[in-house]
Order: C-alpha cells, then structure tokens, then sequence
C-alpha cells in the first residue's frame, strides 16, 4: 500500500510537470500522435453511431420506423439507391452533426426510461416526435433531404404537372421547404387534427 | 319435423340425384387457366397515369377517376393524404378539385362540418388508371350517345302522322 502511494506519488510529480522530466520534442511529437490516436478515436466510435445498424440496435426503432420505412421509395426502387436512418436524421457537417449528437443524448434517456417501449407508448408520441423532427427540418431548409434532392438540378419537364407547378412556384422562391408538403414521405403520418 | 328441417332432407336427396358433371378444365377470365388451389404469376406492375389531366365520365353518378399517382397515399384513422390537397380549406393553395357537398353528408343528407365518415376512405370509389388493354371487352355506350344515335335516327326517319 505504501509502495502504491509513493508510485502514484512519483507519477502525480511527472504528469504535474511534464516539462521538467520530458524534453520538448517529446512532448510535442507525443502529443500529435496522442491527439491523432484520441480524435480518431472519438471520430471512429461517433461515426459507428452514425449507422444503421446501432440505429434499428433498439427494437423502439426496428420495430416501429424501420419497418414502416420499409414500404416506401427510400427503402426499395427500380435503382436501388436508398437513403439510411441518418442520411435524414444527422446532419453531414461536423458542427451540425456534434450538435445533433448532443440532441440525442435525450434519446439515450428515453431509451433506458422505455418511453417509447411499447407500440402503444410509441403511437402516442408519435406526434411529438414527428413534430420535432419537422421543425428540426423547416428551420434548416431540409438540409438532409436537398443532400440528395438539389433544387438546382431538378428538371421540371420530366415532372408531373402538379409536381412542376409546386416546385417552380413556391419551392422555387423559398416560400415553402421540402418537408411542408413531403410530410409522411418515409413513415407513417401520426393522428393529426387536420392533415 | 321443422320446416327447416325439411327442406334440407329435401335438398340433400336432390343432391344425391343430381346428374354428375364431368370436371371441365377450370378456367376464368382473370385467373386464366390456374387452379383456384394455385396461386397465379401476377402480371408486372404498370406506372399509374400520372398526367394530371381529368377524364371523362362514363355516366353522371361515375365517381371520377384520379388522374395523377397515388402511390403510398395514407388514408387511415391517423391522415389522409388525399384530403392535403382536396380538403375544402386547401383549394386555394393547391388549385384542387374540392371534395363535393355530398361528402360532408352523413347518410342522413345533413351537412356536417368535416368530412364524413363513410366517405373518407377516398379509393372506395376514386382510383388512378394504368395504361394498360382491358383485360374483358366491354360494350359499354354512353347514354349520351345512344340517346344521339336514336335522335339522329328519328331525324333521318319520316314522321308518321
């Protein structure tokens, strides 16, 4: 026990100090490689929660929004092009994505809490959630869906007509974003009091 | 003895005198040649017309046909996509066709506020429309043109007096 003490005693004086035991070229060449090993790191185990397969992990979002995105043009099409859980739910830029990261440690709560444990508790916020994700995508002009779908290389003739219409009107002149009229695009509608 | 007990010793020796049939290969003119107990090769998915131009009506009381894609369309208790555009309160900004009168009655012709129920499942009795051959003939006239028709050949015809 003594022998502990005084080794983390000796270990406590080197960390205090580095730069009276260390020589600079050390220090400054150690910390790089440290820096890069931890960003990495970080960046590596931040990315695995960027995937599908943590996303449908909980059985709340492979049971329930997983499954209902199965039925829809962003799973299956004639192409096989298909967009993933956080293709639409994170943002590509870093800062955006930290930030959206930090959101979602609410999630993390509601997972150990069940919150949305059941089909029944998950039909009842549904509502909330939905509105969230909404608003969320209103406020930066549907970022992720523009991340596929760019306004500027839309080709209004190979459009319906009522397709062409919105989308040279009020699409056109930022009057409206994408999620106002797609609601719904990717999952179920939750019970609205007007839809 | 019932009645009704009667009648089906009656009906069951009918039965047993009944001539035989020979089983004629089974066909339809839907399911083609398959067996009821087999199940048939559906023929490939067609685009739903999608041209947004309104067609005709094949008789006054026709549930008009949808002329644009509904694919994924959520009607159920929770939304109704169709009612996002043709509801009585999005005309304007959608430039729809707006959900008629009749729809806002309940069985009783009293006008309600909302849609009525039993008119809120939309494809009950609007559909879109494939361009495909119609898989039955169908001698079909309309009575706008039969009635044209029997005028003409009124006209063309010397009045009797």
């Amino acid at each position: 026990m003594k022998r502990l003490l005084a080794l983390l005693r000796r270990y406590w004086t080197v960390m205090r100090r580095p730069s009276a035991y260390f020589s600079l070229g050390f220090l400054t060449v150690g910390g790089f490689i440290a820096g890069v090993v931890f960003w990495g790191g970080f960046n590596t185990a931040l990315e695995l929660t960027n995937t599908e397969p943590f996303c449908i992990g909980c059985h709340e979002m492979r049971d329930n929004v997983y499954e209902e995105l199965k039925t829809t043009i962003h799973f299956t099409n004639r192409s096989g092009v298909r967009a993933k859980c956080p293709d639409c739910h994170v943002p590509h830029d870093w800062t955006d994505k930290i930030a959206r990261k930090m959101q979602a440690s609410k999630e993390v709560w509601g997972k150990i809490f069940g919150t949305i444990n059941t089909r029944e508790k998950f039909e009842e916020k549904r509502l909330e959630l939905a509105q969230h994700e909404w608003a969320r995508l209103k406020a930066n002009d549907s970022l992720e869906c523009r991340n596929c779908h760019g306004f500027d290389y839309m080709d209004f003739t190979r459009q319906s007509p009522r397709a062409a219409q919105a989308h040279s009107t009020f699409l056109a002149d930022k009057q409206r974003t994408c999620i106002d009229c797609h609601k719904g695009i990717s999952h179920r509608l939750p019970k609205m009091a007007s839809p | 003895m019932t009645l009704r007990a009667m009648r089906r010793a009656l009906l069951c020796l009918l039965l047993a005198f009944a001539p035989v049939v020979p089983a004629a290969p089974f066909t339809d003119v839907m399911r083609g040649n398959t067996a009821l107990d087999d199940e048939p090769r559906p023929p490939p998915l067609m685009n739903q017309e999608n041209k947004d131009i309104r067609r005709n009506r094949a008789f006054a009381m026709q549930p008009p046909t949808i002329p644009h894609r509904i694919d994924g369309y959520q009607v159920d208790r929770n939304a109704n996509r169709c009612l996002g555009c043709h509801s009585r309160t999005r005309i304007e900004e959608t430039q729809a066709i707006p959900t008629p009168a009749t729809h806002y009655m309940d069985r009783d012709g009293t006008l309600r506020g909302d849609i009525s129920p039993r008119r809120y499942f939309c494809t009950q009795c609007h559909v879109p429309q494939d361009e495909v051959k119609p898989l039955v003939d169908n001698a079909y006239q309309d009575f706008e043109a039969i009635s044209r028709a029997a005028a003409k050949a009124g006209a063309a015809a010397p009045k009797k007096k």
